[in-house]
């Protein structure tokens, strides 16, 4: 039998003395990025089944120019290339799903440069950016290119009474209303990842069970948008969509679960991510009834990640055992 | 009904089934053992013995020093051969009796007169608990007898048996609840005695409940004392969350659980407790288990207090080709060894041997800003904003976030998926921060 005595002068050199604790959940930030990456593909899915097979195009497009982008940065930073960890492939990855079908190529790697370029490396890379960089790189395209972004195309099993404009647009402009099962299925004009809220909500779901998105985002934000909206549509149902539509139509699910729920731009403290997802709904639905766009999710999220840190800083949970007024 | 528990935690893989059934063996006696004076919190013992003295298993072999003290004696009939600093578990040199075993001896080892528990008054129990040198088996040993000596202006009202044993491997409290159920209670009672206390309540998680069958249907005949199932979630035996779950009460930061009327004792005092008087024996055993991947046969041990770790491995059969770690404690809170020879103390209840699989962590990125520590931390800090400020040297925005409430249960850690040392930054905070309370008392 060998004894420790044996085995001590051959291992000791081995011995492990990192402090406690020594177990790990097996979480790491490249597994992280995977999952939300594999979440996705039941959006991305849904966009090649109605928007056709070019969209691939799109997507590819936005993933590789993403990537590259980060890795050619770090490398003139002189920083460890990361290009594998998942993220930069996630925010090209959202990018793409926030474009219109049939986004010209090139405008579309424009936009995956300043996502990452604009969005995340000039803060200093993962971790340290303050806005959602695919929504960063998004906004950038709705302004260099307002036509194009706005340009929408029929998803391929229209029914007649489809048309290619967007629900929201259709109803803002023409008071026409979309029914929900379109809407959930996603059979609709839009942008590529948004239109099939069953698509998101599996994704969503799933990112929910792991442990990766936290709950309490998405459900203020559908909360919110219930009761925000529900006002108004109380008050005059003919003049205001009623919430249920709200909540299906353009992309309010998919920001909702892929873009809010972004944890580096998102509150860490749990009373933080509820006021969080409220604010969000609360700027949407000013935007949706108030402002000339007819969409408006990519803005309410970014001017509530603009507040996180300060919504960190006033939710700091009272320590156990503190009195409530001890608080500092 | 709702199982009782606290706000956040983890669970963890547990990793019990390795030892759960493996009842306790009695290790025989090593070739030497080494009994450091500092085996509990407080002042040190005082050295009685000197070189080249005979001396017996279970006599004294140093005195408490203060009232925050603890004696020592041998587990071993044997030759003082030398003292002086031996490294500990602890990773500290530490004063220290190296007693060699006479294994020829056939001598008995000393006991005290047993007391009859039915007639024993309370200062009698607290006594007795002093002179065999009861301390904490919960991991922070703190000395028994003055947790069974509250000041009088402190009402107690619940006694707390903690059958939690929430940390992942060890299965000794659980052994002990199951193989010594009858002696356990005696145990408690006298424990409750001491504090004149009539409420005892034995707090074990659900995922033993063979434990919770036993103790519950023992209870029935004592009135006072009850079994409450909790749920399984680390850190839930941490003596605040276990009097949150419960009481309902919290432990106000830098309060002591009296302060709110509870008193926990551990499984293994209690036991104790119950051998000093009924027995008359004095703590010189240590009940612990050996666990891990890398161990090759895990079990549950009763070894001499002093026996060298190496000693207790080679016992177990030696390590595993993949071994990298060995862990005195548990895998969350325990101290991961770099000397072999340090030994078991009266308070250890594991040795584990990690292997490479089970302590793989992925690289450390940045923060990524998740929230799941502040999730998780069973205190409501905000763990990745106090390593921050303890990586930036801000030490006065430390002090301010309640660094010093920190009790490195290792939550945040294990939780954080970029893989950031978040409990050595707040540990390193949390020393510089005590530094400067120190300072600002005496300036």
């Amino acid at each position: 039998m060998e004894t420790l005595a044996q085995t001590e002068t051959k291992q000791k050199v081995y011995f492990d003395l990192t402090t406690s604790p020594h177990l790990h959940s097996g979480w790491s930030t490249s597994k992280v990025m995977w999952f939300v990456n594999l979440a996705l593909a039941p959006s991305i899915a849904a966009a090649l089944v109605f928007f056709g097979l070019y969209q691939i195009l799109i997507i590819l497009t936005a993933v590789i120019f993403a990537v590259g982008t980060e890795a050619l940065i770090q490398f003139i930073r002189k920083k460890e290339i990361t290009w594998f960890d998942g993220s930069a492939a996630l925010t090209g990855l959202l990018l793409a799903l926030t474009l219109p079908p049939n986004f010209s190529l090139s405008a579309t790697a424009i936009g995956s440069i300043v996502a990452i370029g604009l969005g995340k490396q000039i803060f200093g890379g993962i971790g340290y950016n303050i806005f959602n960089p695919a929504l960063v790189g998004r906004a950038f395209l709705q302004a260099a290119f307002p036509v194009q972004i706005t340009t929408w195309t029929k998803p391929n099993f229209a029914v007649d009474s489809v048309s290619s404009a967007t629900p929201l647009a259709a109803f803002k402009f023409d008071k026409f209303i979309t029914d929900t099962s379109s809407l959930a299925l996603g059979n609709v004009g839009g942008s590529l990842g948004e239109t099939s809220a069953l698509a998101v909500l599996i994704g969503g779901i799933f990112l929910i069970v792991v442990g990766i998105v936290n709950w309490r985002i998405p459900v203020s934000m559908i909360i919110g948008m219930f009761f925000f909206s529900g006002i108004f549509w109380l008050i005059n149902p003919q003049q205001y969509p009623s919430p249920v539509f709200q909540i299906f139509a353009g992309s309010f699910l998919f920001g909702a679960m892929f873009m809010a729920t972004d944890w580096v731009t998102s509150p860490i403290t749990n009373k933080g991510m509820w006021i969080f997802g409220l604010g969000i709904s609360l700027v949407l639905v000013v935007i949706r009834i108030f402002g000339g766009l007819p969409e408006g999710v990519m803005y309410s999220i970014l001017i509530m990640n603009a507040f996180v840190p300060m919504i960190n800083r006033f939710t700091r949970p009272r320590t156990f055992g503190a009195l409530k007024e001890e608080k500092k | 009904m709702a199982i009782s528990t606290f706000n956040g935690g983890i669970h963890p893989p547990e990793y019990k089934e390795l030892t759960e059934n493996c009842a306790f063996e009695i290790m025989p006696s090593p070739e030497e053992i080494i009994l450091p004076v500092s085996q509990h919190l407080g002042k040190d013992a005082q050295p009685v013995v000197k070189k080249g003295d005979e001396v017996f298993a279970g006599q004294l072999v140093a005195k408490a020093e203060g009232f925050i003290s603890a004696p020592i004696h041998s587990s071993v009939t044997g030759k003082v051969l030398s003292i002086g600093k031996e490294v500990t578990p602890s990773g500290f040199p530490k004063d220290s009796i190296i007693i060699k075993t006479d294994k020829n001896s056939s001598a008995e080892k000393i006991l005290l007169p047993p007391l009859d528990p039915e007639t024993i008054t309370p200062d009698e129990i607290r006594q007795r608990v002093a002179e065999a040198g009861i301390v904490g088996q919960g991991g922070a040993a703190f000395p028994t007898y003055v947790k069974l000596s509250p000041p009088k202006d402190k009402q107690i009202d619940v006694v707390i048996l903690n059958g939690c044993e929430c940390e992942p491997y060890l299965t000794r409290d659980y052994r002990f609840m199951i193989e010594r159920p009858d002696d356990l209670i005696e145990g408690f009672k006298l424990i409750l005695k001491a504090l004149g206390v009539n409420r005892g309540v034995i707090g074990i998680e659900n995922n033993k409940p063979e434990a919770i069958r036993i103790l519950s249907e023992k209870v029935k005949s004592h009135s006072g004392l009850e079994v409450i199932s909790l749920k399984t979630k680390y850190p839930q035996g941490a003596e605040k969350m276990l009097i949150k779950a419960v009481t309902g009460r919290e432990v106000p930061p830098g309060k002591l659980p009296m302060d709110v009327g509870a008193v926990i004792q551990n499984i293994g005092t209690a036991l104790a407790i119950y051998d000093a008087i009924v027995k008359g024996e004095v703590l010189i055993t240590a009940a612990l288990t050996v666990s891990g991947k890398g161990i090759k046969n895990p079990k549950n041990l009763l070894v001499p207090v002093g026996t060298p770790i190496h000693d207790v491995i080679d016992y177990c059969g030696g390590v595993t080709e993949d071994a990298v770690k060995i862990v005195v404690g548990g895998p969350m809170m325990g101290v991961a060894q770099f000397d072999l020879h340090a030994p078991v103390l009266k308070a250890t209840s594991g040795i584990l041997v990690l292997t490479k699989e089970e302590v793989e962590k992925s690289p450390e990125t940045p923060c990524l800003r998740c929230g799941q520590c502040v999730g998780a931390c069973p205190l409501n800090l905000v763990p990745t904003k106090l390593a921050r400020y303890s990586q930036l040297q801000k030490y006065e925005e430390a002090e301010g976030a309640d660094i010093t409430v920190c009790m490195e249960c290792g939550t945040c850690a294990y939780t954080c998926p970029a893989n950031i040392p978040l409990v050595q930054w707040i540990r390193l905070g949390k020393q510089k921060v005590l530094q400067m309370q120190r300072e600002r008392v005496t300036n």
